[in-house]
């Protein structure tokens, strides 16, 4: 399974990546799972697990950390919104 | 008949208030919210937002407002990009038979762009850029609904 990833404002800034085309192991099938998996990597990724009130959408809609995730899915994590 | 429309150019409040005044015959009034740039130790700001999901966070939150209430017409324009002090960001216009719809559809609408549509702000001042921090006050306001 291969999904895209995207990370937006502050996250982004902190991670220097706008986001990654990743392939998945086959023990990852939820949108925290994978959140996990992202920020198991390394010093790099750690802001992922390190973040209080990160916030994830799946396929361009806001979602929970146990919505499931499908080959091909955009992710995109990102800080609490602040528009208007 | 409705419009969401995400974009860097400033938009035209008149136009804008116009076309809703005259979107249906049984239009009885129209409530705008304008939200701009806020000055003192602000120097600029800068929105982001994620582009494709912004638009259709939008039309999700103009939908509802629709099943809510009986409205003739909604517009909510946002901007992005650099702005300065002054600068609009935001129109909610809402138009309808009656004025409580119009007043309610755009206070919801406007409270729960701001915890749900995906534009985050990066706030230029004399000791740097930093990014805005989420208000406690805005999620409150956004749960009422």
């Amino acid at each position: 399974m291969v999904v895209n990833v995207l990370y937006f404002a502050a996250l982004r800034d902190v991670l220097s990546s706008e986001g990654e085309r990743i392939p998945l192991p086959e023990t990852v099938h939820t949108v925290g799972a994978l959140r996990t998996y992202l920020g198991s990597r390394g010093a790099q990724w750690a802001p992922l697990l390190e973040w209080q009130n990160l916030r994830c959408a799946r396929n361009r809609s806001l979602c929970g950390w146990d919505e499931p995730v499908c080959d091909g899915d955009e992710i995109a994590f990102f800080p609490p919104v602040t528009g208007g | 008949m409705d419009v969401v429309r995400v974009q860097s150019e400033d938009f035209d409040v008149g136009a804008e208030s116009e076309r809703l005044h005259r979107a249906a015959d049984e239009v009885g009034g129209v409530v705008i919210f304008i939200g701009t740039v806020r000055g003192g130790a602000v120097r600029a700001m800068t929105l982001e937002h994620y582009p494709g999901m912004t638009e259709k966070s939008l039309e999700t939150l103009v939908e509802e407002a629709r099943r809510r209430w009986s409205l003739a017409a909604v517009t909510v324009i946002h901007r992005f990009g650099r702005l300065l002090p002054g600068e609009r960001i935001v129109f909610v216009g809402v138009a309808s038979r009656h004025r409580a719809e119009a007043f309610a559809a755009s206070e919801f609408l406007i409270d729960r762009l701001k915890t749900e549509a995906p534009f985050w702000k990066k706030e230029e001042t004399e000791e740097g850029t930093r990014w805005v921090e989420a208000k406690e006050g805005d999620e409150d306001r956004a749960r009422r609904w």
